[in-house]
């Protein structure tokens, strides 16, 4: 009975304090005369069959009531529910979208298995901490250390495929055996390399993106053979279409052989390294073993090694400082939406309690409890965040596709960005968050104001709490715009600051494209240069060419390309103030690329491999060697040979509009021993046109063609594209933010509005009165303004504070914009008081006009 | 009047518990557990009221003015926890309209041949 008895407060709880003793007799009557164990358990049974289903049902009928109920007067004020269906709608709308991007950049578990043993390892120096390793050194770590299951190396290597049609440029993984095992993905057909097949000959495993789309899709593809570079590889398996390691755009894996001599120079650095932490190993463990290790190797060989050190980082720790940030100031964005979005709902049910206070105090007085009151109102808040929840998932999972593009390409994802359940159940909870406990709050205070109070006072009960606690919700409302845009301010300014940089070069009417000769094939220099004049000759001749040259690597396209500098005499030094960007160049590349020449002579056709070696060097370059000297005829030591200053160029922005870059050197394409610096061999046709010269493509390709048949053309690219893509990722975010910016000067606005709208209503007898006794109009207004604007003040010093942190945290995004920025948050204040000007005009005018007889009478 | 059959006419049909609970009332008042007897009886044992249906019914009937509790002073025997409950105009009038329709039911079955004996 005691067991009954505690089952009955599954029941709604007005039920059970009307028919819990009535229940009990009824039951105690029904199962009397049953006894001993037998008897227990048929009581049991009886009781919990008895009280789950109809306490449920009891639920679920005052729920339908309720429903009902919320349906009819929302309906009879629909300005209110679409008001707050649309609150709703973009606060959970803006987060489920950002969280979706933030559960893909963080949370999502890699595509491999036990992804959070897997580390990569990086060779790090006092300057940068990530530098490639080289073949000796990863043969070492190998060797001395335990910490490990297993370690792997590749690199990056483009290689043309020449097979069926088209020749085509891919981008391929030369991966040492242990590589793809390492990662533990499975192929989807056939199998993967092995030390055995390193030995016996060339192998390639495909993605699966290649696979359909050069293969399509054709199982047969194993056992046949591509050649790469010239070179045949077996093909013997395809990977799934969700592994996609090193990045998203590897298209085959090839295996990776050292040879002995590939262990002499400790400072040829080109590879990465992957490895697996052994169970029980911590990655801090790893680390203290790798420093040990890479000191002993420092000591073994003082030159090459010193100060290298080892850089151990998880894979997802690989994604760089910034990429982290601009999801996370996301994050905080769209949470400020939706405080915002919740403030204004609770401050829209407040009111609306308040206005409604005679209409539940006659439901009470009627007999309606509290907790059924309270159920109903609830119900009403949650309906509403319900549709609105609804109608912003809609928006969020047509909003995902955007963004995607805000996932750093470095991660090894291939899927994108979805709404899958976690992010719906994320989503689902944002609705109950926003529905019930901004539901609650006022349903709360309705239901325990008691009856007759409220019927006694008329509608005139917005008691000192209820108008404190809705003040306090307009200014979390402006505080929160402002942190929103001043934030988001700051990063607009930075990025007018990228946008205005100078980026050393005239991307306008320049056409890039790829022709990237295979090795052994052009080897030597001289059958390279014979490719070179061939095509550029015949280019510069098509009408609307300007000018044409082939060159290393794009500026921002290859920010790598690092070579140590030495003057004559001087030892060489892999450090900072040593290295420079090496560009092997044809004559006019400068001219092609508006790169201006500030003295001295371009490289030439006539600068052969028998001549006296030469370069041209950027001005920053000529500075750091030769500071108020004249650079012309200067000698210095790079990429094995001394070579004399013929020209000096303007600087370009080599790593990008954001960072720093090193000094730049060129080189003339012909006086490099072939074979040799194989790395740099100029690939990049870069061409200059008339402004408005049609597609010149289809003529460069018959020229590539009529110069080699087996040569494939690729990355045919504007130049100004490439410089576009520098921003993108900032120029996505920003809308973004700006949007979320907007939406949330549009809530606070509302929420303004509707507070001081109601208040202005409630106080329409003491206007009435003040009016009476001959207060103008424009007293009125301004009293009403004046009540307005205090809060929005004290919103508004609450949100510099809360945003000068917050810019703080992300001063590495805003590229030396200082955090106090006085002119972004003069805007900031600006924009939000004219928001709340806005919002408080219309009731202010609205109380102007109270007609003192009419607000007397309401009495 | 017309008020009153559109009320009706919204209740119908009835749940079977709640006709049962009218006729329980019909011919005297009861408390609860009686009501539950009394349907038992009956209906030869064929409809086992549980408490928590039958109050639930009747939470919802008193709810519909079907039924109303009756506050005069009971016998000085009874126990105090029993409550009586009595049909309203309203619910006898809810009670025959349910009767009629069902009837109708019948009238219709039996015109299209039906016969209760050859299931």
């Amino acid at each position: 009975m005691r067991l009954y008895r505690a089952l009955l407060h599954l029941y709604p709880s007005s039920f059970w304090a009307e028919y819990r003793e009535d229940l009990c007799y009824a039951f105690a009557e029904r199962t009397r005369g049953l006894s001993g164990p037998l008897g227990f358990l048929a009581i049991l049974w009886a009781a919990l069959t008895d009280v789950i289903p109809n306490a449920i049902a009891a639920h679920w009928e005052i729920f339908l009531r309720d429903l009902g109920y919320a349906t009819r007067s929302l309906r009879r004020t629909p300005g209110f529910a679409l008001t707050a269906v649309l609150v709703v709608a973009l606060g959970v709308g803006a987060n489920t979208a950002v969280f979706s991007i933030a559960d893909l950049v963080f949370v999502r578990p890699l595509p491999f298995a036990d992804p959070d043993r897997l580390v990569k390892l990086w060779q790090g120096s006092p300057d940068f901490t990530i530098n490639e390793v080289s073949p000796a050194n990863y043969r070492d770590w190998r060797a001395m250390t335990s910490s490990f299951t297993g370690m792997g190396a590749y690199t990056l290597r483009n290689a043309n495929l020449v097979g069926l049609g088209e020749p085509r440029r891919l981008e391929t993984v030369p991966a040492t055996p242990e590589f793809l095992p390492l990662m533990g993905v499975a192929p989807l057909i056939g199998r993967v390399f092995t030390a055995k097949d390193v030995a016996t000959g060339q192998f390639v495993v495909l993605s699966h993106a290649l696979w359909q789309s050069y293969f399509g899709g054709d199982p047969g593809v194993i056992g046949t053979s591509i050649r790469l570079d010239g070179v045949p590889h077996t093909v013997i398996g395809v990977m799934p279409a969700s592994f996609q390691f090193p990045s998203r755009s590897v298209e085959a894996w090839t295996p990776l052989v050292f040879r002995e001599d590939d262990y002499v120079d400790r400072t040829d650095t080109y590879l990465r390294v992957v490895a697996r932490l052994r169970p029980g190993v911590s990655a801090e463990r790893a680390r203290q073993e790798l420093a040990i290790v890479s000191q002993r190797l420092e000591r073994q060989y003082p030159d090459e090694n010193k100060d290298i050190r080892v850089t151990l980082l998880r894979l997802r720790e690989e994604l760089s400082e910034r990429a982290r940030l601009l999801v996370l100031a996301l994050c905080g964005a769209s949470l400020c939406i939706l405080l915002l979005a919740c403030a204004n709902l609770a401050s829209l049910f407040l009111a609306r309690g308040a206005h409604r206070a005679r209409e539940l105090a006659v439901r009470a007085a009627l007999g309606a409890g509290p907790e059924r009151l309270v159920r109903q109102l609830v119900t009403e808040s949650v309906g509403v965040a319900f549709v609105g929840g609804v109608v912003g998932v809609a928006v969020a999972a047509a909003a995902v596709p955007l963004l995607a593009r805000l996932v750093p390409s470095s991660l090894p994802i291939g899927e994108h960005a979805s709404l899958d359940l976690r992010v719906l159940a994320l989503a689902a909870v944002f609705v109950l968050l926003t529905g019930f406990a901004f539901g609650l709050a006022p349903a709360v205070r309705a239901g325990r104001s008691s009856a007759l109070d409220a019927l006694r006072s008329g509608a005139r009960t917005a008691g000192g709490r209820t108008q404190r606690l809705r003040a306090a919700l307009v200014i979390v409302e402006i505080a929160a715009s402002v942190v929103l845009l001043v934030t988001s301010g700051l990063l607009i300014r930075a990025v007018w600051r990228i946008q205005s940089t100078d980026p050393g070069f005239v991307a306008d009417n320049v056409l890039t494209l790829q022709t990237a000769l295979p090795l052994p094939k052009y080897e030597a220099t001289a059958r390279r240069a014979q490719f070179y004049e061939r095509v550029l000759e015949d280019v510069r001749a098509i009408p609307g060419v300007r000018s044409a040259a082939y060159v290393t690597g794009l500026p921002m396209a290859m920010t790598g390309g690092i070579w140590p500098v030495s003057l004559p005499g001087e030892e060489v030094v892999r450090d900072s103030a040593h290295n420079v960007s090496l560009r092997y160049v044809t004559p006019q590349f400068f001219a092609t690329l508006g790169i201006p020449l500030r003295r001295g002579r371009d490289i030439a056709a006539t600068d052969t491999g028998g001549q006296p070696f030469v370069a041209v060097v950027s001005e920053s370059f000529a500075k750091r060697h030769w500071p108020n000297e004249d650079p012309i005829g200067k000698r210095f030591n790079l990429a094995m040979s001394e070579r004399t200053v013929v020209g000096v160029v303007g600087d370009v922005r080599v790593r990008g509009l954001e960072r720093p870059s090193e000094p730049q050197a060129y080189l003339p394409y012909q006086q490099v021993d072939d074979g040799s610096i194989i790395g740099y061999i100029p690939k990049i046709l870069v061409v200059r046109t008339a402004a408005g010269a049609g597609t010149l493509l289809p003529r460069i390709r018959e020229i590539v063609k009529s110069a080699d048949p087996e040569q494939p053309i690729s990355d045919v690219r504007a130049m100004s594209d490439i410089v576009t893509e520098e921003t993108a990722s900032r120029v996505t975010q920003l809308r973004l933010l700006g949007a979320l910016t907007l939406i949330a000067l549009l809530i606070a606005g509302l929420g303004i509005h509707g507070l001081l709208t109601f208040t202005v209503s409630k106080r329409s007898q003491e206007l009435g009165v003040r009016r009476a006794l001959g207060a103008q109009g424009s007293a009125i207004v301004s009293l009403v303004l004046r009540e307005g604007l205090a809060l929005a003040l004290i919103g508004i010093v609450i949100g510099i504070a809360v945003a000068y942190a917050a810019a703080r945290g992300m001063s590495a995004l805003l590229l030396g914009v200082r955090p106090e920025d006085p002119l972004t948050i003069a805007v900031a204040v600006a924009l939000c008081l004219a928001t709340a000007v806005v919002g408080c005009l219309r009731p202010a005018l609205r109380a102007a006009r109270v007609d003192p007889l009419t607000a007397l009478r309401a009495e | 009047m017309e008020n009153d059959r559109e009320l009706i006419d919204d209740l119908l049909p009835l749940p079977p518990a709640t006709f049962h609970i009218l006729l329980a009332l019909l011919d005297e008042e009861r408390h609860g557990y009686a009501i539950i007897q009394d349907v038992e009886a009956r209906t030869q044992g064929e409809l086992r009221l549980s408490a928590g249906t039958l109050y639930r019914s009747i939470a919802r009937m008193v709810e519909q003015g079907l039924i109303a509790e009756v506050t005069r002073r009971r016998p000085a025997a009874d126990d105090p926890r029993r409550r009586y409950y009595r049909v309203t105009p309203f619910g006898t009038a809810v009670a025959r309209a349910e009767m009629r329709r069902l009837s109708e039911l019948v009238r219709l079955a039996r015109a299209c041949g039906l016969k209760p004996e050859t299931v």
